[in-house]
């Protein structure tokens, strides 16, 4: 059911290892824990409603997680507290054993290694792809370093792998507007790419792709676990079956249930609040 | 764009081969920096073919609007922050200027103090207030024609966009910015000529305002600032920065989660843009030979928002063409019927934006298209 990390599906992504985070003069988390995210106890009310509630969870270096819940569990604003677009009220989040995600801003987030897929995908739609593929590459994004910034021969072809890998080899042109849903969602994975990151975060990322797509995106997923930590919300439960090796079950902005597939579906909560039976 | 950004060569270069309109504006202020001069100064004036000295005044006067209109462009066409506030900048980079000519005008003016501007005296005022202090001095003035406006857009834009001010509250809040100017530097105990303002210029750099020569000497200085400030705009829109600002204006969330701080990118774009409008300004004043605090007006504003919508918005070169138009058919107007101009704007935007969604430059790849 779950399938190894190794696998490399027809997709074709082989990642370089490079010893170095190539990105920037951000700060690099200490794994030496093998945990990557720690989300302790972490409580967001919005008018009165509990979104998150005491939520706990750690995702452990190049994991593959998904997350499941149904709507209003919390899930896109787990994601929000993650990525600094949203402050919680109480709780903590450690990228790592050093890094306190709570004090940063979201650029800061994202420099530090964390990447995030929308729901609705989310590009540049006046922009080429290639363009598209430029402006998320993790580099000094400083103002002035951006201002005079010039492609190197390195940095080009990894934007020409990246293309291959996300299969928009022939789009490279074309303005990001005009493509398909699932190309832009393909897309905005291939920018979760460049930005060469340690943790992806990836809210339902087949949503309205066809039964090929949702098949390649599922091979490029498993294939990015084990160099990067992929923590996958998603709706649609035979996606999910087909990739995970843990999920976490979420209700009211709280962990129900947590394990394998086969362990959270036979879990008697998770049967009677999410898969109804 | 996507070309450019492919090829091994600089940035500027490739982005001005590409940029059609571009070509067509700085040919022609080429032309009109070559053809004004000799229309003007060497052909005798009883001639047919002579350009009277005030229409030449005339038309720099539009490109300045020119140059502001620019400015507005950039912030406006490429990062969506729309500023019904610019005229501001461009007041403030005109007053710098202003101060500049008044001490220069020295014991000539109506009461012959040395030292104090006319309103100064008249107002009874027995030194210098230490903000005019080195105005004499031509560089400095230079300098404060972008510094103020710079500094008063750095701040401004700091706290505005700290605090993630966007859409149309940020424009009320640039209306009451200009608004705000306007009351202060109406009141006489400013230091800056109250409801006059500063007027009565004599020379610049020694020269006399008042000669042809002179007046040719600044529309070419107006044409040479707005090329080079096309130009710099062009090269800003086309480097990677400029990718990352349009960027903002299309997904501003987005931007920020591939880690742009986007409110320092709106801050450098804000506070360039504000140093532009303050040179156009600059350039205005000693060709209209007044600045009062009626350029602060907000409707000014607004009325650079419209140039830029009717010319063609994100383009740079439609802002110029907008700027020129509008102003050539105000002239035409206000004279004509002046008390239907208002009305005669106001049916210009709303056809523009009804009608010309990309302005009157979007007309001309359209028809070249269907020839073609």
């Amino acid at each position: 059911m779950s399938t190894s990390p190794a696998v490399t599906g027809p997709v074709g992504l082989r990642m370089k290892p490079t010893g170095k985070r190539r990105s920037t003069n951000a700060p690099s988390p200490d794994l030496s824990h093998n945990i990557i995210l720690y989300v302790e106890g972490v409580t967001k009310s919005f008018d009165g409603f509990k979104a998150l509630n005491d939520l706990s969870l750690y995702i452990e270096t190049g994991e593959l997680r998904c997350v499941i819940g149904p709507n209003g569990a919390g899930k896109t604003t787990m994601m929000d507290v993650i990525t600094g677009k949203t402050q919680p009220d109480t709780g903590s989040v450690w990228f790592g054993q050093t890094i306190d995600l709570l004090g940063l801003s979201e650029p800061e987030i994202a420099q530090a290694g964390i990447g995030r897929k929308f729901q609705k995908p989310t590009v540049f739609p006046e922009h080429s792809v290639f363009e598209n593929l430029e402006l998320a590459m993790a580099c000094d994004k400083s103002v002035w370093k951006i201002l005079f910034a010039k492609l190197n021969a390195v940095q080009r072809e990894r934007i020409d792998e990246v293309l291959g890998i996300i299969g928009l080899k022939d789009q490279r042109t074309a303005k990001a507007g005009a493509l398909s849903h699932g190309q832009k969602q393909w897309l905005e994975i291939g920018m979760l790419l460049m930005q060469d990151p340690l943790v992806l975060l990836v809210d339902e990322p087949v949503a309205g792709m066809t039964p090929q797509e949702t098949e390649r995106t599922a091979e490029l997923l498993v294939s990015l676990a084990g160099k990067h930590s992929v923590v996958v919300v998603e709706h649609d439960m035979n996606f999910v079956r087909s990739i995970a090796r843990k999920v976490t079950v979420l209700h009211e902005g709280h962990v129900l249930a947590e394990g394998t597939m086969d362990e959270v579906q036979n879990d008697p909560q998770v049967k009677r609040v999410y898969l109804g039976e | 764009m996507s070309t450019q950004s492919m090829t091994g060569q600089g940035v500027l270069i490739p982005a001005l081969k590409a940029d059609r309109g571009g070509q067509v504006l700085l040919a022609l202020l080429l032309i009109a920096a070559v053809v004004v001069p000799i229309f003007n100064l060497m052909i005798p004036e009883g001639s047919f073919f002579h350009l009277s000295t005030y229409t030449v005044t005339l038309f720099g006067k539009y490109l300045c609007y020119g140059l502001l209109a620019i400015a507005v462009d950039l912030v406006w066409g490429y990062c969506g922050i729309l500023s019904l506030g610019h005229t501001a900048f461009f007041a403030l980079g005109g007053y710098a200027i202003g101060m500049y000519l008044m001490r220069q005008i020295g014991p000539r003016g109506v009461y012959g103090n040395p030292i104090l501007p006319d309103f100064m005296v008249f107002l009874n005022w027995t030194e210098l207030p230490w903000f005019w202090e080195g105005m004499n001095h031509f560089p400095v003035a230079l300098l404060m024609v972008v510094l103020i406006p710079g500094l008063l857009a750095l701040g401004f834009g700091w706290l505005a966009f700290r605090s993630r001010v966007t859409g149309v509250y940020l424009s009320i809040m640039t209306q009451a910015l200009t608004f705000a100017l306007l009351l202060a530097f109406f009141r006489n105990e400013m230091g800056f000529g109250g409801n006059n303002g500063l007027t009565d210029f004599k020379e610049l750099l020694g020269f006399d305002l008042k000669t042809p020569g002179m007046r040719v000497a600044l529309f070419i200085t107006t044409v040479v600032a707005l090329a080079v400030g096309y130009i710099g705009c062009r090269y800003v829109i086309a480097s990677r920065l400029g990718r990352v600002v349009q960027g903002i204006r299309d997904a501003e969330g987005r931007t920020r989660f591939i880690g742009y701080q986007v409110e320092s990118y709106k801050l450098w774009i804000w506070v360039f843009s504000a140093a532009l409008a303050g040179i156009a300004g600059a350039l205005y004043v000693p060709q209209v030979g007044i600045i009062n605090p009626g350029e602060f007006a907000p409707i000014n504003s607004i009325e650079v928002v419209i140039w830029v919508a009717v010319g063609g918005r994100g383009t740079l070169y439609g802002a110029v063409a907008g700027a020129v138009l509008v102003n050539y058919a105000k002239t035409w107007f206000t004279a004509a019927f002046p008390e239907i101009w208002l009305y005669a704007l106001g049916a210009l935007f709303v056809g523009a934006t009804l009608f010309l969604p990309k302005g009157v430059v979007g007309l001309i790849p359209a028809r070249r298209e269907k020839t073609a």
